[in-house]
C-alpha cells in the first residue's frame, strides 16, 4: 500500500510536466490549427534558461586566496558574494526559482518570433507540413543549445531549503515511510497554478472570451471585425512561456540537456491525442493520468506479473483509447475526429 | 483529354536502363567528390531502397508513418538471426527480413490504419516506440538489449557446412554468398580514377534496382492510381463505395516489407543489429529523405537518401583544421570568425546543417528538389505556362 501511494506521488510531478506541455501544445492546435512538434524545444529552452540564469549568477571574479599564505593562490568568488556577501550566496542558491523571472520574458519574445516568423506561413498548409517544419525547427533549435551548452546535462540544483524530503505520511496519518521530496511538492503546486491562471484567463477575461469564441469559429469572430490573429499570436507566446515555465522549474528534478525536449514531445504528443485534440482540460487529465500510470508500472509488483509493461505502458495506453475512443478521453466532437 | 500523363513504356524501359547503369557505376562517378569508397556507397544503396519503400507508404497514399524505423530493426534482427542459426549466406536472410517485417507491417498497419492524419502518425510512432523499448528491455534475450545482436563463432550456422566447406579458424565471421565474401573490394584503376569495387555494395545495388523496379510498377498500375486516389481525396473514394482500407494496407505493408529488406542489407555489409536502429529519430530521418528528394515522384527518394548520407559522411568529418585547410585564402582578420562560424554546421553540428536545409526545402519547395528542379526547367524552356494551365484544369 505504502509502496502504491509513493509511486502515484512519483507519478505526479512527471504528469504535471507533461500536462503543461500538453496544454500549450493543446491551445496553439485549438487557436491556430498548428500541430507544432517543435514545443518539446521550448520545454527544453525554458530548462536552459534557468542554466542561463544560474550562469548569470555566479559569474565569478578572481580573488587572492585568503588562507594559503606561502604562495599566491586566486580563486573565483561570484560577484553577488562579493558585493552582498551572505545575501549574494541565497540568491545564488534561489536560481531556479529566480529563473522564471528571466524565462517569461524570453519565452514570450520567442514565441512571438516563432509564430511571426514561421509558424503564420503554415495555417494554411496540409498537418503533415506543418509536423515536418516544426520538426526541422526542433533539430536547429536542440542543435544550437548543444553547440552552446554542450552535450552533457548541466547540473541545477533546487535552493538548499527545498533539497530534503517532505513526511508527507505522517501528515495524513499513514505511513512514515511516505516521504516525498519537497522540490517536487513545489513543482506539483506550481504547475497547478499555472493550469489554474491558464484556464481563469480563459475564462473569466476579455480576451480569454475572444480567444475561446475563435477556437469554436473563427470565420464569425472576425466578421465581428476583431483581429483574431493578432491574439492568437499572442496565445502561441503564451503557450511558450507556459512550455518554458514548467522546463525551467523541471531542471532540479532532471538535469537539463539537449535532447530533453524531444523526450518529452513525443510523450506530449500521446497525451494530447490521449487527451482529445483541441480539448484543454483533457490534455490536463490525461498529462497526468498517464504520468501516474507509469510510475504504477514500474513498480516490481506489477513487472514481475507483465515484463517490460514500464517501458510501453503509456503507448500502450494510447493505443488502446485512440481505437476504442477515436477524439481521445475529451475530445470534442467532430474535431480532428478521423 | 488526359487526366494524368505517363510516359509510356518504352519511356520506362530506358529509364530503368539509364538507372541501372547510373547505380552500377556508383563507386566510378562517386569517387571524384570523395563518396565512392563501400561503405559509403552501400549506404546509399540501402537507404535508398528504404525511402522508395516509404514513398510507397507516404508518397502515394499521404499517410505520414513516424514508425517505419521499427520494420528496419526488425529486418536487420531478422537477418542476424538468419546469420546466426542458417549460416553466413544473405539470401536466406534477406528473404527472411523481407517475410518477418511483412507480418509486422501487417500487424501494425491492420491497427494503424483504422485512424487518419494525426492519429495514424502518433499510433506508428506509439508502435515503434513500443518495439524500441521493448528491444532494450524484456526482449534481450532475442535483441541482446544494448550490446547489439552479433553472430558468434559458436552458433549453429546449420547451411553453412552444406553449401560451402568454410573451414573456419576464429577469425571474424564475414557474410558469404555462395563463396563471395561481402567485404571484399576489387581495386582498380578506370580513366585514371581509383575505384573500389566492392561486393557488397553489388548485393544491394541489386536489391536497389529490382525494389526500384517494383515500385516503378506499382506507380503506374491501377493499384497505384487507387492509392494516389486516397491521398487526393480518401471521402470521394468511400463515397464511390470503394473500400479503401485494402488497398492502403497492402501499400502499409509493402512499404515495411522494402524497410525489412533495407534493414538485412545493413546486416549483410556488417552482421551486427542494434536497438537504436528503430528509435523515432531513425524514422524521421527517412521522412526527411523523402521529403528532401520529393514525395511521391520515383527518384525522389532516392536522391534525398543519397544527399542526406553524403552530407552525413563528409559534413561530419570535418574539422577546424580541414576548415582552415579550405578556407587559407581568406585575409587573417576573417579567417578566425568564418571558420568559428562554419564550424557549427560542420562536424558534431551537421545535425543542424539537416534542421535547416529540412526547413528550406519545406518552406520553399514542398514539392522536394525534383519538383523544384522539374519547375525551374519548365519555366527555363517557356512550355510552363501551357502545361501548368492544363494541370490547373485536370484539378
Amino acid at each position: 500500500m505504502d509502496a502504491l501511494i509513493l509511486q502515484m506521488m512519483n507519478g505526479l510531478d512527471k504528469g504535471a510536466a507533461y500536462a503543461l506541455i500538453a496544454l500549450g501544445l493543446t491551445l496553439i492546435f485549438g487557436t491556430l490549427g498548428v500541430v507544432n512538434f517543435a514545443h518539446g524545444a521550448l520545454f527544453m529552452m525554458g530548462a536552459f534558461c534557468a542554466v542561463v540564469m544560474q550562469k548569470i549568477l555566479t559569474l565569478s571574479v578572481k580573488v587572492k586566496d585568503e588562507s594559503i599564505t606561502f604562495f599566491d593562490a586566486y580563486k573565483e568568488v561570484p560577484y553577488l558574494e562579493t558585493w552582498y556577501g551572505e545575501t549574494g550566496s541565497i540568491i545564488i542558491d534561489w536560481a531556479v526559482p529566480l529563473s522564471i523571472l528571466l524565462t517569461i520574458p524570453v519565452m514570450m519574445l520567442v514565441g512571438y518570433i516563432m509564430e511571426r516568423g514561421l509558424i503564420q506561413y503554415f495555417y494554411k498548409r496540409p498537418h503533415a507540413e506543418q509536423i515536418l517544419v516544426t520538426f526541422g525547427l526542433a533539430i536547429v533549435i536542440q542543435e544550437l543549445i548543444k553547440s552552446m551548452f554542450g552535450a552533457n546535462p548541466i547540473p541545477t540544483p533546487a535552493p538548499e531549503m527545498f533539497s530534503g524530503t517532505a513526511p508527507i505520511g505522517s501528515w495524513f496519518g499513514l505511513s512514515e515511510n511516505i516521504v516525498y521530496p519537497w522540490w517536487r511538492i513545489i513543482y506539483l503546486i506550481f504547475s497547478l497554478t499555472i493550469i489554474g491562471m491558464c484556464f481563469a484567463f480563459l475564462r473569466f477575461t476579455t480576451f480569454g472570451m475572444v480567444v475561446r469564441a475563435g477556437m469554436n469559429d473563427r470565420e464569425t469572430v472576425g466578421l465581428l471585425g476583431i483581429n483574431i490573429e493578432k491574439r492568437f499570436t499572442i496565445v502561441f507566446a503564451l503557450a511558450a512561456v507556459v512550455a518554458g515555465l514548467a522546463g525551467a522549474m523541471y531542471t532540479p528534478i532532471l538535469s537539463p540537456d539537449y535532447h530533453m525536449g524531444m523526450d518529452f514531445l513525443v510523450l506530449s504528443f500521446v497525451v494530447v491525442v490521449v487527451g482529445g485534440m483541441g480539448s484543454l482540460p483533457g490534455a490536463v487529465a490525461a498529462g497526468f493520468l498517464l504520468g501516474i500510470l507509469q510510475s504504477a508500472a514500474s513498480m516490481t509488483e506489477v513487472k514481475e506479473i507483465i515484463p517490460g509493461i514500464d517501458q510501453i505502458i503509456i503507448y500502450l495506453v494510447a493505443v488502446v483509447i485512440l481505437l476504442a475512443r477515436p477524439r481521445g478521453l475529451f475530445g470534442l466532437k467532430g474535431v480532428m475526429e478521423d | 483529354m488526359k487526366l494524368i500523363s505517363q510516359p509510356g513504356p518504352k519511356t520506362d524501359f530506358s529509364m530503368l536502363l539509364l538507372f541501372t547503369i547510373v547505380v552500377l557505376t556508383m563507386p566510378i562517378w562517386l569517387a571524384p567528390i570523395g563518396a565512392g569508397y563501400p561503405d559509403l556507397v552501400q549506404k546509399f544503396a540501402i537507404y535508398g531502397l528504404f525511402a522508395t519503400g516509404f514513398n510507397i507508404l507516404f508518397g502515394l497514399t499521404g499517410y505520414l508513418s513516424f514508425g517505419h524505423a521499427a520494420f528496419l530493426g526488425v529486418g536487420s534482427y531478422t537477418a542476424v538471426w538468419s546469420f546466426k542459426l542458417l549460416g553466413m549466406n544473405p539470401v536466406p536472410a534477406v528473404l527472411l527480413a523481407i517475410v518477418t517485417s511483412a507480418i509486422f507491417a501487417l500487424l501494425i498497419g491492420y491497427i494503424s490504419l483504422r485512424r487518419t492524419g494525426i492519429y495514424f502518425s502518433i499510433l506508428t510512432l506509439a508502435f515503434a516506440q513500443m518495439c524500441y523499448q521493448l528491444a532494450y528491455s524484456v526482449l534481450t534475450p532475442i535483441t541482446n538489449g544494448e550490446t547489439g545482436l552479433r553472430v558468434l563463432q559458436s552458433d549453429p550456422r546449420i547451411l553453412d557446412g552444406v553449401i560451402t566447406s568454410q573451414t573456419e579458424d576464429g577469425g571474424p565471421l564475414i557474410t558469404n554468398f555462395f563463396g563471395i565474401d561481402m567485404t571484399k573490394t576489387w581495386e582498380t584503376n578506370i580513366f585514371g580514377i581509383d575505384v573500389q569495387l566492392n561486393a557488397g555494395f553489388y548485393f544491394c545495388a541489386f536489391f536497389l534496382i529490382l525494389g526500384s523496379y517494383i515500385a516503378m510498377r506499382i506507380f503506374r498500375s491501377p493499384f497505384g492510381m487507387m492509392l494516389r486516389g486516397v491521398k487526393t481525396n480518401q471521402n470521394r473514394m468511400n463515397y464511390t463505395g470503394v473500400n479503401t482500407r485494402p488497398y492502403t494496407l497492402a501499400a502499409f505493408v509493402i512499404s515495411g516489407a522494402y524497410a525489412g529488406l533495407a534493414g538485412a542489407l545493413l546486416c549483410v555489409t556488417d552482421p551486427l543489429a542494434g536497438a537504436e536502429r528503430m528509435f523515432w529519430t531513425a524514422s524521421g530521418e527517412v521522412v526527411l529523405m523523402v521529403i528532401l528528394g520529393g514525395a511521391g515522384t520515383l527518384m525522389g527518394p532516392m536522391l534525398g537518401a543519397g544527399i542526406i548520407k553524403y552530407f552525413e559522411n563528409i559534413l561530419s568529418a570535418f574539422n577546424k583544421s580541414t576548415l582552415e585547410g579550405m578556407l587559407g585564402f581568406l585575409p587573417e582578420n576573417m579567417l578566425d570568425g568564418t571558420i568559428s562560424v562554419l564550424s557549427l554546421f560542420v562536424g558534431e553540428g551537421w545535425h543542424l546543417t539537416l534542421g535547416l536545409l529540412f526547413m528550406v526545402v519545406v518552406i520553399f519547395l514542398p514539392g522536394g528538389l525534383v519538383e523544384g528542379a522539374k519547375s525551374i526547367l519548365l519555366k527555363l524552356t517557356g512550355g510552363g505556362s501551357k502545361k501548368s494551365a492544363s494541370a490547373q484544369a485536370a484539378e
